[in-house]
């Protein structure tokens, strides 16, 4: 028997082999990304010139826009051919295929965060460089927690009606303090006073809570829901 | 000695639905069950809940004596699951189909075995062409291979003639018979009589959610004759 | 019978609220208002308790599949959004006679919006979700409850214009009285709405049971 880490992994290889051939969410995700910073941007910018603090808030919706966007094909994928069912009859415990697509989305999300932090600190004439460690810091862990809530309810809602439209409904109020903190502390990395240090481990520290917390209840919530 | 399989009252709802209603049955080692019925009778229904997919709304199914959760996820090391979809990655190629599976479902040497299953299912030519280029045929011999792959001792496939040309059904058969012999306990559903029919030691019939009869096989011809003369 | 029992005595409690709420003096700056308080509170306290039960019901359903956890899960989630609809009306009423503005970015007005949202689309999933969604939507409500601390927690590191807690122990003598009058009340009505709705819920499995019965023999 695979152990659960093992299978994860597996799992997790699988889809970044998939990804690798077509480049479909990959290429899909970044560009929509990008679209949407730049219209964001449109609407903001007044007389050639952006407000201040307006890079952080850009940047984070960038990305839990794309994230949808991942999720959502990425799941479809499973979908199509039914193949989560066999992933889920595999001699391991049901969260190893948990942990599997949470892998592969946070993957994903992070290829579009590598894009996206340094292109809005290009249009908004940010410091991203000074701060890119923190940075990366905190836009990975926002982005664990976005999808440690999403994957599971992605992976929920393979089987319903109206699934299009129901994941971001449900996954955008409940992924709100991800969104504050992450906004938060990338704001305060990119201070035009240089980067409030203090600020961001308080807002770090709510990343990572909430990232613990919603892992443990997805992990634990994971087979009761995935069963019919 | 405890039955391979057992379902005491089973039965399933979704929402208003009843798609079982108090269903018992038991398949022994060596025994193979063919679930016939109409469409919406709860054949799936059935097959999915055995391969623990699905839990029942009432009932139990004991396997070898003890339940599924009592047995924990090594009991899916031993089932063989073939679904009305094939569950294949159409972007990665046959050998990797089965590489993957294989690998996940923690077959013992599993390289040899996938070599061993490509060749028994006549694919072996195509085995590093992407699936999703296979007809439904050659899918469907694909997925019956990764479904036997593990040496699984419980199978439960649901339409597993469905797309196989007439050299395809006879193999299957034989893998199944084989499978018999060595001790599988197999439960199947089948529109198509004339295959099932030599396949199958038993008949369970459903209707609308209710085993209406559970009765050995008595010459060739009889499964069309009694599924036809059956009550509805 | 025992949600009638309760209804009644709901009943009567709001209908004496008013002349108690009129009794209470009037508080110096805002007038009239003010009252708005003694509706706005106990929902708010009421949206916030029904949120946990949902939640909580949730989690003992994921774990035992029991179909009154079931029942309650769901009657508890309209609760939330039925009496947060309350809270988010009058807030904003008091909040333009009092700060000028119908809307501020504090932690209680955001984590009742958000709160307010995780329920409507607990509801719309459920509505939606088709057949099956009970698993998903139980996971949404314990999520949703979990969520509680976190949202306070962001907003409130985050701004503050909100009357802080000591609203409550620094009310007046007369305003004490119609105050915990309002919030009892409102709980009287908040358990005899759930205990209806879960019974209407569970008349409601039953009649398709029956349908079923009849339609298959």
């Amino acid at each position: 028997m695979k152990g659960v880490f093992a299978a994860a992994w597996l799992i997790a290889r699988k889809d970044f082999t998939i990804e690798a051939r077509s480049r479909e969410i990959i290429a899909t995700a970044v560009f929509f990304a990008v679209a949407c910073v730049l219209v964001f941007s449109f609407s903001l910018v007044d007389e050639g010139r952006a407000p201040d603090n307006v890079a952080a808030g850009v940047l984070w919706i960038g990305i839990s826009f794309a994230g949808t966007l991942s999720l959502a094909r990425l799941f479809e994928r499973e979908r199509a051919h039914d193949t989560l069912r066999t992933l889920l009859l595999a001699p391991v415990e049901r969260p190893a295929v948990y942990l599997g697509k949470l892998l592969a989305v946070v993957m994903l999300m992070a290829a579009v965060g590598a894009v996206l932090l340094p292109f809005t600190g290009f249009l908004f004439d940010q410091a991203v460089l000074g701060a890119a460690p923190g940075l990366a810091a905190v836009i990975l862990l926002g982005i664990i927690g976005y999808a440690a809530v999403g994957t599971l309810f992605a992976a929920m809602l393979g089987r319903s009606r109206s699934r299009d439209v129901l994941l971001p409904v449900l996954l955008y109020p409940m992924s709100v303090p991800v969104l504050i903190a992450g906004v938060r502390a990338t704001s305060a990395l990119l201070d035009a006073a240089g980067p409030d240090w203090a600020a961001a481990r308080l807002w770090i520290g709510v990343l990572a809570a909430f990232d613990v917390v919603f892992l443990t209840l997805a992990l634990w919530t994971f087979e009761a829901v995935m069963e019919e | 000695m405890n039955s391979r399989l057992e379902t005491r009252g089973l039965s399933r709802r979704y929402g208003r639905q009843r798609a079982l209603i108090d269903v018992s049955l038991t398949c022994n080692a060596g025994e193979a069950i063919a679930l016939v019925g109409p469409n919406g009778a709860g054949k799936s229904t059935l097959l999915s809940l055995l391969s623990t997919l699905a839990r029942p709304t009432a009932g139990e199914i004991l396997y070898d004596g003890r339940s599924a959760s009592a047995w924990g996820p090594s009991l899916r090391g031993r089932i063989g699951s073939l679904g009305h979809e094939v569950s294949l990655y159409p972007e990665l190629s046959a050998r990797e189909n089965l590489m993957f599976f294989g690998q996940l479902f923690g077959t013992p040497d599993v390289t040899d075995r996938v070599a061993r299953a490509l060749r028994l299912s006549g694919l072996e030519s195509r085995a590093d062409s992407p699936t999703g280029t296979f007809s439904r045929g050659m899918r469907q011999r694909l997925a019956i291979e990764r479904a036997l792959l593990h040496a699984p001792d419980i199978l439960l496939f649901d339409e597993p003639f469905t797309g196989l040309d007439e050299p395809a059904a006879e193999a299957l058969i034989a893998r199944l018979a084989a499978a018999r012999i060595e001790g599988a306990a197999i439960v199947f559903s089948s529109h198509d009589f004339e295959h099932a029919e030599r396949v199958a030691t038993r008949v369970a019939m459903l209707s609308a959610g209710r085993l209406t009869s559970l009765g050995g096989l008595d010459g060739a011809g009889s499964l069309r004759e009694r599924y036809r003369a059956a009550p509805r | 019978m025992g949600s009638i029992a309760l209804l009644v005595a709901a009943a009567i409690m709001f209908a004496a609220a008013p002349w108690m709420i009129m009794r209470a003096p009037q508080e110096s700056t805002m007038g009239l208002i003010q009252k708005i308080f003694y509706f706005h509170v106990p929902a708010a306290f009421t949206m916030f308790v029904s949120a946990f039960v949902s939640g909580i019901a949730g989690a003992v359903y994921l774990v035992r599949r029991s179909p009154r956890a079931e029942r309650i899960t769901a009657a508890a989630g309209e609760l939330v959004v039925v009496f947060g609809a309350i809270v988010l009306l009058t807030g904003p009423i008091w909040a333009r006679k009092a700060w000028g503005v119908w809307w501020q970015w504090d932690a209680r007005l955001t984590i009742t919006l958000v709160m307010w949202l995780i329920f409507v689309a607990f509801l719309l999933l459920r509505k939606y979700g088709g057949p099956g969604s009970e698993p998903l939507s139980a996971a949404v409500a314990l999520f949703g409850m979990a969520n509680v601390p976190f949202v306070y927690w962001s907003v409130n590191i985050w701004r503050t214009v909100h009357p802080t807690t000591n609203v409550v122990p620094s009310l007046g003598p007369g305003m004490r009285e119609a105050f915990w009058w309002c919030v009892a009340a409102y709980l009287l009505l908040y358990v005899a709405l759930l205990a209806a709705r879960a019974k209407l819920e569970a008349q409601r499995v039953a009649l398709d049971e029956l349908h079923f019965e009849i339609g298959a023999d």
